[in-house]
């Protein structure tokens, strides 16, 4: 009986469009590592025959599970991100594996999904108003104890993924201004890096100055104006200093290659550089499947993984880059969709979980493969080579379809 | 509200990645290229150059097997004995580990050239050793292999493209040869062939990993045909030989067919001097001589006044506008003309009245200027009478360049009335002004393959063909400009009393000592004044000695033009050598044997040493070395010791 409501009720347009990602996501990891001998299309399949039954136990488990267990799951989450300090490996400087012979499975991938549970769980609580400043620092704290335990590993790609749940938050009521903060930090920051911080600083007061004295009659309170340029100018000249002295040489170096500010393209600038090439040498179509020559060379480095994109690039072209885009906003305007027609707010929120998270994923992957992002590492959801990230996500997605599988159901 | 923020985000996100992933793949389109310069080597595979014969199937450029060594630095064995390895390439170890230093900063991963172009020699004794030296080995390449010391202004050379060529031309890379002057320019595309390329898909590490495609685009090299050029072998290396210790310029056509049976310059160099490792070195020598120009292509490129040779031409334009005739029209002469008050020509004939025969083959200027004169008042206007004389001596191929099948050339000059608007703005200038003309000076100018041409024209009694160097290539047809006849605008008929005269230049007149016994050589001789400045003042020097002649007087197998820097009245060198030259082509030996004597003899080193000292690149300006006759020069003395360093820039393996 519960079977055939899970098959009659599932959303079969997100289902579609997830094994259509996944399908596509191997044929270019089988393209771009077709003349690597160690197995990585081959694993890949197993790991895509894998996501089967773990689909149908996420299925299967009873649609109140989830939110009855959100806590227990989140603290278990935060346990395995703990024990990754005693019994993890580290790869390529980063502890955040656990090895299981030659099998690693990465535990941030799932924490994902605990803690959009958790998020989903406190916010579903009828008394909770995110007017509130305790709320908001209850809500932030959940946000940010995965976050905490993320960045020593060190994964600054994986704790940048958590930001994204302050737009879950905003759509549960938290004041917008924290949004608007979050914006002119972002835009600050980027234009102290580009010009000087004392022209940022004009650049702001011309602006206040406008707003004030072209606003409305009761906005002009020139003293908050005074303490908001005050704050932009402190603001300012502390990303100034902590990019010149407490950012490593590494990250500067990042940063200045998407300023145009280096171009050393052997050195540090090669990875963008060599995926600008193999995205820019595809055309309208791209060069064919199986015929990219940056992909048979491997010039771009972690193809399979982080720089997936690159193979659909250069061997599917404008055409094929633009599907895959479709692909990936149909889904995510699928699931917010959803979400907003959940019954419960704690399913509501956890869709909004999925939506963000997938977006910020997908936005800053794309984003830094095609140079308009620091590079980091944030891999491409259902595209990018690996199983924790492959499984991460699957189980992300579906227990949210089970919730909306059941939503008549709970009643 | 808060339900619109992220679909917003989203869909503005999206677009963002959209708009940049538009101008990577379709309006920024570098991409592409350096997706080719990272992914795709292209390996070519150069056909052999074709072969150069001569008209009669005399081979005279090959090609030759010349080897590079390469290196892969890292490959190198620890525990190479570098004094051996040294010393069979001839190298000292100073340079061994410069060149390996070198090879190294390119990568010390991937083959460089170590040291380019041995010769077979230089790379037999290597050969048998190279397996023990790990990390080098080599590359084939073919080079020019020259089988004669001759005809170096005909051939040209092989150098490597320069960049802008290759910006030009898509078929060319950098490293590609290419043919520079001569034939080897003319005939590039034919001698060259289409070279092959090779796919081959590289990975990062530049390492090749199978062909690019499966070899889909990979093209199968041609091979570059062979052909014959016009050029006498023989005659051509006989007019290098007279031509030792003189500078000038030497042409011999065909008249039947235009062929250019011989095209000398002097002084000249053994083409196989620029093959092998010493090209540049000596490249340079020769380059940089700019006095005595080894390069430059006298026959073609040198202009002067033609002096007397021009006179056959006004004697002819007259006849044919009918202000002279054969018997009645004659000229008195008193050792000159008194063509306007104040101005007076000299003249060097026996003087009396003479008859156009006469004027001829005694060269007598007051009839020519004379005659011509009377050509330009025949008509109202200076100026149409003078575009209607210039218009009939254009019909020799004159005044414009004459299209033949090598890449250098000079138009001349014959002048019109836009020249003379130009030199007298005001007008007011009459068939006085204009009267050296007639004598082959004044505004005239002619190339020895002009004069050459002009007279196989005459030979021909007024037609001729585009003077050319190609005879056949394998398997295609040459251009049929060359098989067209032009024919001139003087009736055939004036040819008759002129090619009599010119007869007589031999039997009665200025080449009665240069006649060869059983051949009716018609000739002309000329002078052509010119000037240097030495020490800052403009000095007159020894005329240029010119003479032009065809042979036999019926049925004509041979034009020539010879033109000699300073040799003085044409009589003394330069006729000597058109005689010599004639007898050779015709007879294939020589009768006049005083003659050859003493034009092998005649050195004007000295007249050359008072413009300038010998340069250090006349050392190389070679002479045919496997000549019989160099036994009858009286070598001259350099007239300034020649530094002995430079000579090691001579490239002597050939000689051994």
């Amino acid at each position: 009986m519960k079977n055939q409501s899970v098959k009659n009720n599932i959303d079969w347009i997100s289902v579609f469009i997830y094994i259509a990602l996944v399908t596509l996501g191997w044929l270019n990891i089988y393209s771009s590592s077709l003349l690597s001998t160690d197995g990585t299309y081959q694993k890949q399949l197993i790991f895509i025959c894998c996501t089967i039954p773990l689909i149908f136990v996420v299925l299967f488990v009873d649609g109140k599970f989830y939110e009855k267990y959100a806590s227990i799951i989140f603290g278990v989450a935060l346990l395995s991100l703990a024990g990754l300090f005693l019994f993890g490996k580290t790869i390529a400087g980063q502890r955040c594996w656990y090895a299981i012979g030659s099998f690693t499975l990465q535990p941030s991938e799932f924490a994902k999904a605990a803690t959009s549970l958790a998020l989903a769980k406190y916010l579903s609580d009828t008394q909770i108003n995110l007017k509130e400043t305790n709320r908001q620092i209850q809500a932030l704290a959940i946000m940010l104890l995965p976050v905490l335990l993320i960045l020593p590993q060190p994964d600054p790609g994986s704790a940048l993924i958590y930001s994204a749940f302050i737009l879950v938050l905003y759509r549960e009521g938290l004041p917008s201004w924290y949004v608007w903060t979050g914006f002119i930090t972002i835009i600050l920051f980027v234009l102290t890096l580009v010009l000087e911080p004392y022209a940022v600083i004009i650049m702001a007061f011309v602006v206040l100055a406008i707003i004030h004295f072209k606003g409305r009659a009761v906005d002009r309170n020139i003293i908050l104006s005074g303490i908001l340029l005050i704050l932009i100018s402190g603001f300012v000249f502390s990303v100034d200093y902590v990019f010149d002295n407490v950012f490593k040489q590494h990250h500067r170096d990042r940063f200045n290659i998407l300023l145009g500010k280096t171009v050393d393209m052997k050195g540090i600038g090669y990875n963008t550089n060599q995926s600008e090439i193999a995205i820019g040498s595809g055309g309208w179509i791209g060069k064919g499947f199986l015929e990219g020559t940056q992909t048979k060379g491997g010039f771009v480095p972690e193809q399979h993984t982080d720089y997936i994109f690159t193979t659909v690039g250069e061997e599917w072209g404008f055409a094929g880059s633009f599907v895959v885009i479709l692909l990936f906003v149909s889904l995510l305007l699928r699931v917010i969709y959803l979400a907003e027609r959940q019954k419960t707010k704690f399913s509501r929120v956890y869709g909004y979980c999925v939506a963000a998270i997938l977006f910020i994923h997908f936005f800053v992957n794309i984003a830094m493969v095609i140079g308009i992002f620091p590079t980091i590492g944030v891999p491409l959801p259902f595209f990018s080579y690996g199983g924790s990230g492959l499984w991460g996500f699957t189980i992300l997605l579906f227990i949210f379809l089970k919730m909306d599988a059941n939503k008549v159901n709970e009643w | 509200m808060r339900k619109v923020l992220l679909p917003t985000i989203i869909i503005i996100a999206a677009s963002l990645l959209v708009i940049r992933i538009f101008y990577l793949q379709i309006i920024d389109d570098s991409f592409k290229l350096k997706s080719e310069n990272n992914a795709i080597k292209k390996v070519y595979d150069y056909p052999e150059r074709g072969y150069i014969y001569d008209r009669n199937g005399k081979l005279l450029v090959a090609n030759q097997a010349s080897y590079d060594i390469m290196v892969i630095p890292r490959e190198i064995k620890k525990d190479l004995n570098i004094d051996e390895f040294c010393a069979l390439l001839n190298i000292t170890p100073e340079e061994y580990h410069k060149r390996v230093a070198k090879a190294k900063v390119y990568s010390p991963r991937l083959p460089s050239v170590f040291l380019s172009q041995l010769n077979k020699n230089e790379f037999a004794a290597f050969q048998e050793k190279i397996r023990k030296y790990e990390g080098f080995y080599f590359q084939k390449r073919s080079l020019r292999d020259y089988e004669v010391d001759y005809g170096a202004n005909i051939f040209g050379f092989i150098t490597q493209v320069n960049e802008k060529l290759i910006a030009q031309n898509p078929y060319y890379n950098s490293g590609d040869l290419i043919g520079k002057q001569g034939v080897e320019q003319s005939y590039e595309e034919i001698l060259r062939g289409i070279k092959g390329v090779k796919y081959i898909q590289k990975d990062k590490y530049n390492r090749e990993i199978g062909p690019y495609k499966e070899g889909k685009y990979d093209t199968i090299a041609v091979a570059g045909e062979d052909i014959n050029l016009t050029i006498d072998a023989e005659l051509q290396k006989y007019g290098e030989e007279l031509m030792i210790n003189k500078r000038g310029g030497i042409v011999a056509i065909e008249p039947k067919t235009g062929e250019i049976l011989s095209l000398i310059t002097a002084p000249s160099y053994d083409p196989g001097i620029l093959v092998g490792r010493q090209r540049s070195k000596n490249y340079t020598l020769l380059y940089n001589d700019s006095i005595a120009k080894p390069l430059y292509d006298r026959g073609l490129l040198a202009e002067y006044p033609p002096g007397s040779p021009f006179k056959i031409l006004t004697g002819l334009v007259a006849l044919q506008e009918g202000v002279i005739d054969e018997e009645k029209f004659s000229v008195s002469c008193h050792h000159g003309f008194s063509y306007a008050r104040g101005r007076f020509m000299r003249c060097h004939c026996s003087g009396g009245q003479l008859q156009l025969h006469r004027g001829i083959y005694q060269s007598c200027n007051t009839y020519f200027a004379t005659a011509y004169m009377r050509t330009i008042n025949k008509y109202t206007k200076p100026g149409a009478a003078v575009d209607i004389w210039s218009n009939h001596v254009k019909s020799f191929g004159l005044g414009q360049f004459m299209g033949y099948d090598l890449p250098t050339g000079k138009r001349g000059n014959i002048p019109t009335s836009k020249t003379y608007k130009r030199i007298y703005p005001n007008g007011g200038w009459r068939s006085t002004a204009i009267v050296s003309n007639a004598i082959g000076q004044g505004e005239v100018l002619m190339t020895p393959i002009q004069l050459a041409n002009m007279m196989a024209t005459i030979a021909n009694q007024g037609y001729y063909y585009t003077p050319h160097i190609i005879k056949k290539i394998e398997g295609e047809k040459i251009d049929p400009k060359f098989t067209t006849k032009h024919v001139t605008t003087i009736d055939q008929k004036y040819f008759t009393p002129i090619i009599s005269g010119l007869f007589d230049v031999y039997n009665r007149g200025t080449a009665y000592s240069l006649r060869v016994e059983g051949i009716d050589i018609c000739g002309k001789t000329g002078t052509a004044e010119n000037f240097a400045k030495i020490n800052g003042k403009r000095t007159q020097l020894k005329d240029h000695s010119i003479f032009v002649a065809f042979a036999p007087k019926d049925n004509p197998k041979i034009a020539i033009a010879v033109m000699i820097e300073n040799g003085g009245f044409g009589a003394t060198v330069a006729g000597p050598i058109a005689s010599l030259m004639i007898e050779k082509y015709l007879r294939k030996k020589i009768t006049r044997t005083d003659l050859e004597i003493r034009v092998l003899n005649k050195s004007l080193a000295a007249e050359y040493a008072k413009v300038a000292p010998p340069n250090p690149a006349s050392i190389i300006e070679s002479v045919p070395k496997d000549s019989v006759l160099r036994a009858k020069i009286i070598v001259p003395k350099p007239v300034v010791p020649k530094p002995e360093a430079k000579k090691t820039a001579v490239d002597t393996t050939k000689k051994n």
